[in-house]
């Protein structure tokens, strides 16, 4: 036996961060569903934040942390918004795919 | 004073309510609301005269502002009227005028379909002539200049059925543009200048405006005036203007408007005092334009064409007092002017209205039988304009030619002018007395004469036919009908009324045409009172504006006035003398004296048409060109440009969200790679 040990140092966290960065970035570009691209956009925010608390914690500074609430707040405000033109659409139309709503071609 | 505001409101009131109900109104009603209207400014300029001569001399200036206008910045503008011996002047003389034209135009335009308009335009222009003397600063005046300007066109072009009319109006227009230019830009300078563009103000601190300046200040707002008050070189729309009713053409191109250039150059006296050789310009360009005109007024056949050339003549006149700072002289001569000349122009309508709106005098004759009225108050202005005492207008010339005597250096050569203007105008002036009114042969009578709108031959062959009253008439041979070549001034105000017929018998027009004639025949006849020059006491008109006029310069002694008033009586006596020799008793043919150059105004205008038709179109054609070509081709060809750029760049926009986010993605990352390599990782 022997115990492995392991360290989780803190760029575990930012490989961590950018995995679910690339995860949400591919589901944006790849989900034709607008429920499912917004989360899409939440999970890279989340990533984003991730990054953030391990630097701040790595470097030891709080101005990584205070960021983070900020992120929040914002992404709060944009998930109501988000949400509420989801919500319409969903009831003019009969799905909520993003590629039929592309009134503002040029 | 504070009743001022009252004396252009009226007219504004009356126009006011003439735009509002004027169609309505049955015939005589729109005539009498004008004429109360501006009959009413005049008993309120009474009023207010009376009042301000009960004034000791220093106090005679009132300043009322009715509103600030344009406050910017520390440059401010008030809407307001200054109220001194000038102003109230010129106020009683409009108003006076103005109502006895207005009670004229109720039986001149009786029928008109237009009555109504009419009223509503003269209202108008009364009220912007009154903004234009009793403004408090030039931006006042240069609105009732603009809106005196405008009635002008409308009421020249008022027939504007008649495309010639309607011409007659743009050219007038489009010439007094000219001078504004002129009245814009002198403002500018006497606001750099002196900092303010109140009278008041610029009175005060004139001292300021010295050498250049002043000179050139003089004669941008002469260059105004050469447009408003018809001098060379913009004299020409004046003639054609008399395309308008004539009522209009004695009230605004005979007694007021076309003073208006006159008045402003006294009101900057302060300011003409410093500027030096503007004033031999303005002293010479009015006496070439007075002899000029004289000299055209000569062979003209249109009546009013007569009175349109002596007006532009006697303007002349005035702008000579103006150069040898006489303004006394110039704004009596305005006023005394404004008596006779309108009795002239409204004589002359009664004459056209009495002969079915024929206004070609060769077809005239022996009409003192048919219109006594007429006859004898046209006789009174007549006599004035032609410069005999105790007439209102052998005062007031009398006092130019003694201004002009008087100058230094030139005096003389400017006082000849005159006077051979003088002999003229009572040479002009007698040709149409004898055509219209003597002659012994009522030339209407011959068919032949009446038939074609230019008669060719000489026509005397049937006058023995026709009665001649005076026996010399008889012999007449009328020779001289065939020398008129005036081609384009014969465009008759309105040919629908042309009905001139052989046996036409002239009638006297209705009272309220000859009313206005009587009182205006008193005025010319008693207007010298005003100034006459015997005593210092008698100075009544000159000691009345002395405190608003700087720098006048003295008329020379008693003994030199008598000499010249002498030499200038025998100059009218032997013009009227000549022109009865020719033109009565026939001694000599009239066609020798009425050449074409005469009858075109010295090609003047046909010169104007002739290069402004020919190089000046090419040029402004090249103008037009350049800028559809050019200035709009470069203004297209961004809009084609941005319009083809867009073209090709549209696709982007797909409107498809992925498309968008995949781009972020890619820009994303192209520019981590980037900058990773930079840093060299």
């Amino acid at each position: 036996m022997f115990a492995l040990e392991l360290v989780l140092t803190e760029s575990w966290y930012l490989v961590l961060a950018a995995m679910l960065f690339s995860i949400g970035a591919a589901g944006l570009m790849i989900r034709r569903n607008l429920l499912v691209m917004f989360m899409c956009v939440e999970l890279m925010l989340n990533a984003v934040n991730l990054s953030f608390v391990a630097f701040a914690r790595g470097l030891d500074d709080v101005g990584g942390q205070a960021v983070v609430f900020f992120v929040l707040v914002v992404a709060a405000a944009e998930v109501v918004v988000g949400l509420g033109i989801i919500v319409a659409i969903m009831r003019r139309r009969q799905g909520s795919t993003a590629d039929d709503i592309s009134l503002m071609r040029g | 004073m504070e009743l001022v505001w009252l004396i252009p409101a009226l007219p504004v009131a009356g126009f006011l309510l003439l735009l509002a109900v004027g169609r309505k109104l049955d015939e005589p009603f729109a005539g009498v609301i004008g004429t109360l209207a501006v009959a009413g400014s005049f008993l309120v300029s009474c009023v207010v005269a009376l009042d301000l001569m009960s004034q000791p001399e220093e106090k005679r200036q009132f300043v009322q502002t009715l509103w600030v206008w344009m406050p910017v910045g520390s440059f401010h503008v008030d809407f307001g009227f200054l109220l001194d011996p000038l102003s109230i002047t010129m106020c009683l003389f409009i108003t006076g005028i103005g109502a006895l034209i207005h009670l004229y135009s109720i039986g001149y335009m009786k029928g008109d379909p237009a009555f109504g308009k009419f009223f509503m335009y003269l209202n108008l222009f009364v009220a912007s002539m009154l903004l234009l003397v009793l403004g408090q600063n030039l931006l006042v005046t240069f609105l009732g200049w603009e809106g005196v300007g405008a009635c002008s066109y409308w009421l020249i072009s008022f027939w504007f059925d008649d495309k010639a009319n309607a011409t007659a109006g743009k050219k007038a227009f489009v010439t007094n543009r000219i001078g504004d230019c002129g009245f814009m830009l002198g403002t500018f300078l006497v606001w750099v200048t002196v900092g303010s563009i109140d009278y008041v103000e610029i009175g005060r601190s004139a001292g300021a405006v010295v050498g250049a300046t002043a000179t050139a200040v003089a004669l941008l707002f002469f260059l105004a005036a050469t447009g408003k008050s018809a001098q060379l070189p913009l004299f020409v729309w004046l003639p054609d203007a008399m395309a308008g009713p004539t009522p209009v053409s004695a009230l605004i191109h005979a007694a007021t408007m076309v003073t208006s250039g006159v008045f402003l150059l006294s009101r900057l006296s302060p300011i003409m005092e410093h500027a030096g050789w503007a004033n031999d310009v303005i002293a010479w360009v009015g006496a070439a334009t007075a002899l000029l005109a004289a000299g055209a007024a000569v062979a003209q056949n249109d009546i009013k064409k007569v009175l349109a050339y002596s007006t532009v003549s006697q303007l002349g006149f005035m702008f000579i007092a103006i150069g040898s700072y006489n303004y006394t002289g110039a704004i009596f001569h305005m006023i005394t002017h404004a008596f006779f000349k309108a009795l002239l122009f409204l004589g002359a309508g009664s004459v056209i209205l009495a002969m079915a709106h024929e206004q070609d005098m060769r077809r005239y004759g022996n009409l003192r039988k048919y219109i006594p009225v007429t006859f004898v108050t046209v006789g009174i202005g007549w006599l004035a304009i032609s410069g005999i005492p105790p007439f209102a207008g052998f005062w007031s010339k009398d006092e130019i030619l003694a201004g002009a005597w008087a100058v230094d250096g030139y005096g003389p050569a400017l006082w000849a002018v005159g006077f051979v203007t003088a002999i003229l105008t009572a040479f002009y002036m007698t040709r149409l007395m004898i055509m219209t009114f003597f002659g012994g042969v009522e030339n209407w009578r011959n068919p032949e004469l009446l038939a074609d709108a230019e008669p060719e031959v000489p026509l005397g062959a049937d006058a023995d036919a026709v009665e001649g009253a005076d026996g010399t008439g008889a012999e007449a041979t009328l020779a001289h009908a065939a020398t008129a070549t005036d081609t384009h001034d014969d465009h008759h105000a309105h040919d629908e009324h042309h009905g001139l017929t052989p046996d036409h018998t002239p009638v006297e027009s209705p009272t309220t045409m000859l009313v206005p004639l009587i009182v205006l025949a008193g005025l010319a006849l008693i207007g010298g009172l005003l100034n006459l020059p015997f005593s210092h006491r008698l100075h009544f008109l000159k000691e009345w504006i002395h405190p608003v006029i700087v720098g006048e310069h003295e008329l020379p002694e008693a003994a030199v006035l008598w000499v010249l008033a002498i030499v200038a009586i025998t100059g009218a006596v032997v013009g009227i003398f000549f022109a009865y020799r020719v033109y009565q008793q026939r001694k000599v043919d009239p066609a020798k004296l009425e050449k074409p150059v005469l009858a075109h105004a010295w090609y003047i205008d046909d010169t104007y048409a002739a290069v402004v038709g020919g190089p000046g179109e090419a040029a402004f054609q090249g103008a037009a060109d350049f800028d559809a070509g050019i200035v709009d081709g470069a203004v297209l060809g961004v809009a084609h440009g941005t319009d083809a750029a867009a073209k090709v760049l549209k696709p982007v926009q797909s409107g498809i969200v992925r498309t968008y986010a995949a781009g972020v993605a890619i820009g994303t990352v192209a520019l981590a790679v980037f900058v990773i390599m930079r840093m060299g990782f």
